[in-house]
């Protein structure tokens, strides 16, 4: 875990234990609707712009105003991002949850409190810094109604003191934050933010052991969520028609697309959108568009959640057999139902692979960070014209609305690859087409696009059965050759989805397979196995359904492996369960976590050890 | 094209089309179903106005109705989608392709009963497309359950009454936003081709209510719905007139009772009044209208309203006039240069 350093300009005083450097959580525990949410992204990149690897996540509840909200920063001069279940460094200004959130810390932890609150009655066992705020608030500013507001600055300031923070990194972030435009306001937040360090400078000795230290482990790097990430990879991928209807967590997707697509997609020449962006009347409509806009030749793409899913899938249904191409986002949160609209879940893996009635198969793709948010939605939409499907991307809460440390994207080096399309050239050549032959022999048919001037481009879809010419039938051989074919597709798919990232320990019997956001709680319980248990763990990330060899070589290679489900029914198990013959199934066993919060590395490392014996 | 046969000299349009070419696959519906005749005009009134049959696009729902698109305009692309939602299917499509003429066929439980909602919607947003409802009353397919347009105390074939109200579906387009609202009889063939002809020329949303027979669920006694009631009880409130753009305009218009209105592709739809005074371009007035005829038990068919001037929701989007579908990567994909920009600026 953390590595204690003692530092040679903390003197031992008394009890005074040894600094730690780079390597804690900050939780500050407010109430939704209080405007913190400016003080926690400049308190988080103050660190960062110091230099320190930081994540940011915020825990809050599905409501405007009033309930409590968390957000913590995990600073980790190793670079581990996962969240952290211990909390070491406490900022307490909800009077709500300041009594519990006081009494789940560990022995040593630090508090930050408003001083009414007396917190320090609670524990002896804590380093406690009361704060009048309100006392604080009034003379920086003097309009009262802001000072709500405001006042969360102070503790940043507080904060910046007791951390050692550079205050000029905090006061950058600060102008960054509120840009150009906003100039009045920076500054009344920085005078906030000075006169909490200023308090904290006179008022308060630091007992605590938790300390910033400038390094070089974040220079070049971005934050970004991986919302905004896949909206700039849709926006890069050329997307044309993009519908949605809000939903938490995915509606930041599509309002972050409008935004840059409103500054970089207007055709410099004639003024006009190169896209339309539809908010509509529900996920029935938006995925009956973003299909409309698929057949017509549109890169087109729906985002929603888990609920929205549930609502598309007839229509899903009719683009798998239809064999249309889009792009649907699915920005997982806990369900079933309604569920835990603000809390994260890797819970809609199975219904998406199977989603719809009758036989149907879908491909996801599952990016782990924001640049493979970006990659993998390109990717995506490559992939869904190239197959003529729809395409699942399989983010999360924690992935889509959290702030990920990142490198800048690299631009895109292929060029876009529409599939196969008829033009009425090809189509005066070849004398027609049946779109649902194949060909080709790798399930794949040819479409023409509405429009396409040639007396055999017309064809006629349809959801009902239709054979290889598209035409309606119901007779048998033509429906199975027809479904046939489309499981020949689906086996196509394999060659062409993104690769997992295998990483093989020589010595390992043992392996993890994860997906998502569960990587990083992987690579770090990989560690803590190594060092707190001499175990050897290899990884297999899946970046894609359907599956692709590596998986079946990585399970034959280990003597058990440790699938990781962010969901109770160990749905990517079942899902390796129903087509893996019996040797490989008996090697798999499965670790879960499902409480809504991003995975931690402690519930893996306790799990694996258990269930290893150990 | 077409397999050339020897001569005579075939027929042709102003784009050298035979009306072979705006014919579809043979329908399956039953003899004397109303939607067959629905599908005959069609393929008169394109062939009629010259219309490029690949510049159009065709949808529908599921239903009898829905099925209809496979027995006109052929060499059009079509796209039967599922129960209730070929409205989000069009709007789709279309946005991806606004040079397309959008048609779309359903019926009564289509529109009115699961896809009322993506109808309004429709509505709400003006979207430029033809909207055929082919309204029977009942669920053919499933054996002659009512629908939601079905009248009150209309009865079904085996004698049960329906005692839920109807929707009125061009009270609903009127309401609600859509710029071309009428309804029509499939047995009234000039009028119905001169509103389906008026629908092409019209920039919006063109929203047709076609009392189309079932005869095979709905056309007994106690029907509302059927040949027998409305040649009893259809009231035209006009007589319709359709000078497309290509024709000669200079034929003079009679004074008085003779209404002009210049369509937005340069057509003229001339509007006689019959023996009630009625404005077509008075939303207030063509509700009444309905709410009036509907106490007294008539079928008002004619141009109910229209709005020449409203936007369209792809004026609103301010959308490219170059198809979204075929822009080259050059206008779709943004430069290194943004993408430089975007990441300095998360830096």
């Amino acid at each position: 875990m953390s590595t204690l350093e003692v530092s040679p300009a903390e003197a031992p005083s008394g009890q005074r234990p040894a600094a730690v450097v780079n390597d804690f959580s900050i939780q500050v525990g407010t109430v939704n609707g209080s405007g913190s949410q400016t003080a926690n992204t400049v308190l988080m990149r103050s660190i960062f712009q110091m230099g320190v690897p930081v994540s940011g996540k915020n825990m809050f509840p599905s409501n405007i105003a009033g309930l409590p909200t968390w957000f913590t920063i995990r600073a980790s001069k190793h670079g581990h991002v996962a969240r952290r279940k211990t909390i070491d460094f406490l900022v307490a200004m909800n009077p709500e949850t300041a009594r519990e959130d006081v009494m789940k810390l560990d022995s040593g932890a630090a508090v930050v409190y408003d001083e009414p609150l007396k917190l320090n009655e609670l524990r002896s066992d804590l380093h406690f810094y009361p704060v009048p705020f309100d006392k604080l608030v009034g003379p920086v500013c003097p309009e009262a109604k802001l000072r709500k507001l405001v006042r969360n600055m102070i503790y940043d300031g507080v904060v910046g003191f007791l951390l050692s923070l550079d205050m000029e990194e905090m006061r950058r972030a600060l102008v960054r934050q509120f840009g150009t435009r906003k100039a009045k306001a920076a500054d009344l937040n920085w005078g906030a933010a000075q006169a909490g360090f200023d308090f904290a400078s006179k008022n308060l000795t630091k007992t605590d052991p938790f300390r910033v230290e400038r390094m070089n482990a974040t220079a070049g790097k971005i934050i970004i969520d991986g919302n905004s990430a896949c909206a700039l990879g849709a926006m890069f991928a050329g997307v044309t028609v993009v519908t949605w209807y809000p939903i938490t967590p995915s509606s930041s997707l599509v309002e972050s697309l409008q935004v840059y697509l409103k500054k970089y997609r207007n055709d410099p020449e004639t003024g006009k959108a190169t896209y339309a962006v539809v908010q509509a009347e529900d996920e029935l409509a938006s995925i009956g568009m973003a299909l409309g806009a698929g057949w017509a030749g549109a890169r087109s793409m729906t985002s929603t959640s888990g609920p929205g899913i549930s609502l598309m899938s007839e229509f899903i249904g009719l683009g798998y057999y239809a064999e249309i191409p889009t792009v649907v986002f699915d920005v997982e949160r806990v369900g079933p139902s309604t569920g835990l609209p603000t809390r994260t879940m890797q819970g809609d893996i199975l219904a998406n692979a199977l989603l719809s009635h009758g036989d149907t198969r879908h491909p996801m793709f599952f990016p782990a960070s924001p640049e493979e948010c970006f990659a993998l939605t390109i990717d995506a939409f490559e992939f869904a014209e190239k197959f003529q499907t729809p395409v699942f991307m399989m983010s999360d809460l924690d992935l889509g609305m959290n702030s990920w440390m990142a490198d800048p994207f690299p631009y895109p080096d292929k060029p876009m690859d529409r599939g196969k399309v008829l033009s009425a050239e090809d189509l005066t050549r070849l004398g027609g087409f049946g779109r649902y032959e194949d060909v080709d022999g790798d399930g794949i048919p040819y479409r023409t696009l509405p429009g396409t001037k040639h007396p055999k481009a017309a064809y006629f879809t349809r959801g009902s059965g239709h054979n290889a010419k598209g035409l309606y039938t119901e007779r048998e051989d033509d429906y199975v050759n027809n479904v046939d074919r489309l499981a020949r597709k689906f086996e196509t798919m394999r060659q062409f989805v993104p690769k997992p990232e295998v990483t093989i320990h020589s010595k390992a019997k043992i392996g993890y397979v994860a997906s998502g956001t569960s990587d990083y709680a992987v690579r770090e319980s990989i560690e803590q196995l190594a060092e707190e248990h001499g175990t050897a763990m290899s990884y297999l990330r899946l970046k894609a359904y359907p599956f692709t060899p590596e998986l079946i070589d990585f399970i034959r290679r280990h003597d058990r492996v440790y699938v990781v489900d962010q969901n109770r029914d160990a749905q990517w198990l079942a899902l390796m369960r129903l087509e893996f013959d019996p040797d490989l199934i008996t090697k798999l066993r499965s670790v879960r976590y499902y409480g809504g919060l991003p995975l931690d590395a402690r519930t893996l490392t306790d799990e694996v050890t258990a269930q290893e014996g150990k | 094209m077409s397999t050339a046969v020897t001569p005579p000299i075939k027929k042709t349009n102003r784009i050298g089309l035979e009306v072979l070419n705006y014919k579809g696959s043979r329908t399956t519906l039953c003899a004397g179903c109303g939607h067959n005749a629905i599908s005959e005009r069609l393929v008169e009134c394109f062939y009629d106005l010259g219309v490029e049959p690949t510049s159009v696009a065709k949808f529908s729902g599921i239903g009898c109705s829905s099925k209809s698109p496979a027995y006109f305009l052929g060499l059009s692309h079509g796209f039967n989608s599922v129960h209730g939602r070929m409205p989000s299917v069009a709007t789709g499509a279309l946005l991806a392709n606004c040079s397309m003429l959008g048609l779309g066929v359903t019926g009564d439980g289509d529109t009115a009963s699961i896809g009322l909602g993506q109808f309004m919607h429709l509505v709400r947003r003006n979207f430029p497309m033809i909207y055929i409802i082919e309204n029977n009353g009942v669920y053919g397919l499933t054996k002659g359950q009512f629908s939601a347009t079905a009248d009150l105390g209309s009865t079904a074939k085996g004698g049960a009454p329906n005692d839920l109200p109807p929707f009125d579906c061009c009270a609903l387009a009127l309401k609600w936003g859509a710029t071309f609202v009428a309804r029509s009889f499939s047995g009234d063939k000039k009028q119905l081709q001169t509103i389906l002809k008026a629908a092409v020329g019209h920039k919006g949303l063109a929203v047709i209510d076609v009392i189309s027979p079932c005869v095979t669920f709905n056309d007994h006694d106690g029907s509302t719905k059927s040949y027998g009631y409305m040649k009893d009880h259809e009231f035209a409130l006009h007589e319709l007139d359709y000078v497309p753009f290509f024709e000669d305009i200079s034929v003079e218009i009679p004074e008085g009772d003779v209404t002009d209105v210049r369509m937005h592709d340069g057509s003229h739809l001339r509007i006689r009044k019959l023996d009630r005074n009625f404005d077509p371009t008075d939303r207030l007035a063509a509700l009444v209208a309905l709410e009036n005829a509907e106490k007294k038990g008539e079928v008002l068919t004619g141009m109910l309203y229209l709005d020449t001037g409203k936007p369209t929701f792809t004026d609103l989007l301010n959308l490219s006039e170059e198809p979204l579908a075929t822009l080259p990567q050059s206008k779709l994909r943004p430069t290194e240069a943004v993408l430089s920009e975007v990441m300095e600026h998360l830096k």
